[in-house]
């Protein structure tokens, strides 16, 4: 299939193993930003490839993972009660709360809806305008654009009935997280290439100077990532710490600028709670002053910052890159996507399913 | 009884309208000796073993690129027979509809079941029909069980498969699902792909007459080719390795999944089997699949290994095996 095939060729794949195993002299040890990323990774077995110098550490990329639980809870109080439709993507549904997931919530007679683009539940509103709609508005810059179109579409119609229970997340001070975490071991950043597409590359720029940690920004096509890994290592080798952009097909310097607009317009930069991570300063978007009336929780009740109930799972580490998923002793045991202790085994995008998924319980 | 009208409650409540409902469109649709003595069952005459099965159909929407659920109904219950080695014969239609439902469209799909069950030369000899309140049936819900009289000389399943057998495909895989998918429009996905949904009994029947050594057969249905494999590796205490390379898949299908983020061996099929023959059997079994317009596009995708028992592997485009299970909960787009 032309723009895949062509970067899952084994013999090209073989070519930049090769090519990294010449380049290293010592242990390395990397973060894969984005889920996308470590799903690729687990599932070709990029990591097989590598020479044993090289490890690969998932990083927090997995919007569904990092959501708390105090959101879930408010969607589903939301979308249980009478005359309301929720809108989410069909990722978040399974996601546990407090007390169960939206799924369960949608079994109970809730209106929930799964949407594949924010622009359906804004049709949702404007067909039903007797009910209030809500969207689920998660994920990272790659999803906040056209979760900000949504807004800006409502508006221009003139919607009362429709509103986002905004989630969204930020890489950078992500990034600047893990870095700064007590059990840090990352030493170089495979960035996550389709947030790159929309920010550009400028915030990388301060990260790499202030923690000397080379940044790549990174497709996910299984030669995308292998070509990531070896400028990653040949920036260690030689002393090197700069951002560069491996994903040049997708990425440019400047990013979309229009996408950075409307985000500019709709949203403002807010301090966020991440699930496992904590409290990270200017992490989140929050709806900006001029769409403060879409706001979700101004309708329904501010989100109130809870702490997640975290018991034996350990996907707080897992989403540093402290541990890796067979690490855990629950994994594949206790831990199951059918039975799952944490989020990161529930998400698509979760490490754990990652791990689980292509490599099996054990 | 005119196309115009719809389904109301009556033609369920056991009175005229129901009897009008069967003579003026169901046994005509059907035409069967059986049905027209109107009796309370059908009375058969079958030597030998048997195989019989049953299956529940709910779809949306009921009609789809490539079939509805009328075919669907026909096709899954000739295909279970198929999969027991039996060549099928009977089937019964239990039709659960929606108050409200076009007759037009009722209509279509009886044709439908009709013409399926005539392409494999399987009579409809029995059938129920009730009518449920509107809202509560996604438009009709099909039941269908099937008699079929058993061919193959030895039993056919996970118990006969044995390590180094040879694990073959009918065909492309995913089209069904990923068919229906597009055809529920919200995915916003405009692509020419229809439904694999077919009979599968001919290419069977002639694995069995040419003496091949079928050790076990399953139509991949919902879960897909993962899931079909799975359990048998489970059922048959044996591992499985197949090789991705040789897994038949159209681009369109792969793309569809790559944008939806799931993985094609999980994806629906209506028309596709897996057969496990003996090794030295698989090179004939493929080029008598081949002759087959349903499975022209047959071939070997793996093999069958002794140990760990329950464990599929797959081998990927850079070499490395990875592990396969069944799908987990609901198929969900992701997000980003």
């Amino acid at each position: 299939m032309k723009f895949r095939d062509e970067y899952r060729d084994g013999a090209a794949a073989r070519r930049l193993a090769d090519a990294i195993a010449h380049t290293v002299t010592r242990p390395w040890t990397l973060m894969e930003v984005c889920g996308g990323q470590t799903h690729a990774i687990v599932r070709f077995g990029i990591d097989a490839l590598l020479p044993p110098e090289i490890t690969l550490v998932h990083g927090p990329g997995c919007p569904v993972c990092v959501t708390p639980e105090a959101y879930v809870d408010k969607a589903i109080e939301i979308a249980d009660r009478a005359g309301v439709i929720l809108c989410s993507f069909g990722d978040m549904l399974r996601v546990p709360g407090a007390d169960g997931d939206l799924l369960a919530a949608k079994s109970r007679g809730a209106d929930v809806r799964v949407v594949y683009s924010p622009l359906d539940a804004v049709a949702i509103a404007r067909a039903d305008p007797a009910r209030q709609v809500v969207f689920f508005a998660v994920g990272f810059e790659t999803t906040a654009p056209a979760n900000a179109m949504a807004a800006v579409q409502a508006r221009r119609e003139g919607l009362t009935n429709f509103s986002m229970l905004v989630s969204h997340v930020l890489v950078p001070p992500a990034m600047r997280a893990v870095l700064e975490g007590p059990g840090n071991r990352v030493q170089g950043f495979l960035a996550a290439g389709h947030v790159c597409t929309i920010m550009g590359l400028a915030e990388y720029q301060p990260i790499a100077a202030l923690y000397g940690v080379p940044i790549v920004a990174t497709g996910f096509e299984p030669l995308d990532i292998l070509e990531g890994v070896y400028l990653c290592i040949r920036q260690l080798e030689a002393g090197r710490a700069e951002v560069e952009n491996q994903y040049s097909r997708a990425v440019t310097t400047a990013g979309n600028r229009a996408a950075q607009a409307v985000m500019a317009e709709v949203y403002r930069v807010i301090p966020r709670r991440w699930r496992g991570l904590g409290d990270i300063p200017d992490s989140g978007l929050g709806l900006s002053g001029a769409y403060a009336d879409l706001d979700a929780e101004r309708r329904f009740g501010a989100v109130v910052d809870g702490d997640d109930a975290a018991g034996e799972c350990i996907s707080g580490l897992v989403l540093r890159g402290e541990r890796k998923p067979p690490e855990c002793p629950a994994f594949g045991g206790r831990c199951t996507p059918e039975r799952p202790l944490g989020v990161t085994m529930v998400s698509s995008e979760g490490a754990c399913a990652a791990y689980y998924r292509y490599r099996g319980a054990a | 009884m005119s196309d115009e009208g719809t389904v109301q409650l009556a033609h369920g409540g056991g009175g005229r309208a129901m009897a009008r409902l069967i003579a003026e469109v169901i046994r005509p649709t059907f035409d069967d000796p059986e049905l027209a003595r109107g009796h309370d069952g059908a009375l058969l005459g079958i030597e030998g073993p048997i195989a019989f099965t049953t299956d529940s159909y709910v779809i949306r929407p009921l009609i789809f690129p490539g079939g509805d659920i009328g075919s669907l109904a026909v096709n899954g219950t000739i295909n279970d027979l198929a999969m027991c080695g039996a060549r099928p014969l009977y089937m019964s239609v239990g039709l659960i509809l929606e108050e409200g439902l076009p007759l037009s469209l009722l209509r279509r799909v009886l044709a439908s079941m009709r013409d399926a069950a005539a392409a494999c030369g399987v009579r409809l000899v029995t059938g129920d029909t009730k009518v449920v309140d509107r809202g509560k049936a996604d438009g009709m819900f099909i039941n269908t069980a099937g008699i079929g009289a058993v061919v193959a000389p030895a039993p056919i399943g996970p118990q006969a498969v044995r390590p180094d057998d040879a694990v073959l495909i009918s065909g492309d895989i995913g089209r069904h699902g990923v068919a229906v998918m597009a055809a529920r429009d919200d995915l916003g996905l405009e692509m020419a792909i229809e439904s694999d949904c077919a009979p599968l009994c001919a290419p069977i029947l002639g694995l069995i007459e040419a003496g091949i050594g079928v050790r076990c057969l399953r139509d991949l249905t919902r879960g897909g080719l993962a899931s079909a494999v799975v359990e048998i590796a489970e059922t048959a205490g044996v591992s499985i390795a197949l090789e991705e390379a040789a897994v038949p898949i159209r681009e369109d299908v792969a793309s569809a999944c790559e944008l939806l983020g799931i993985d094609p061996l999980h994806v629906a099929n209506e028309g596709r089997f897996v057969a496990f023959v003996a090794p030295e059997d698989a090179e004939r079994a493929v080029e008598l699949m081949r002759a087959h317009p349903v499975s022209a596009g047959a071939a070997v995708i793996g093999r069958v290994g002794d140990a760990p028992a329950g464990r599929v592997s797959c081998r990927g485009a850079l070499g490395v095996a990875r592990a396969i299970d069944m799908l987990s909960g609901e198929q969900l787009p992701r997000i980003c």
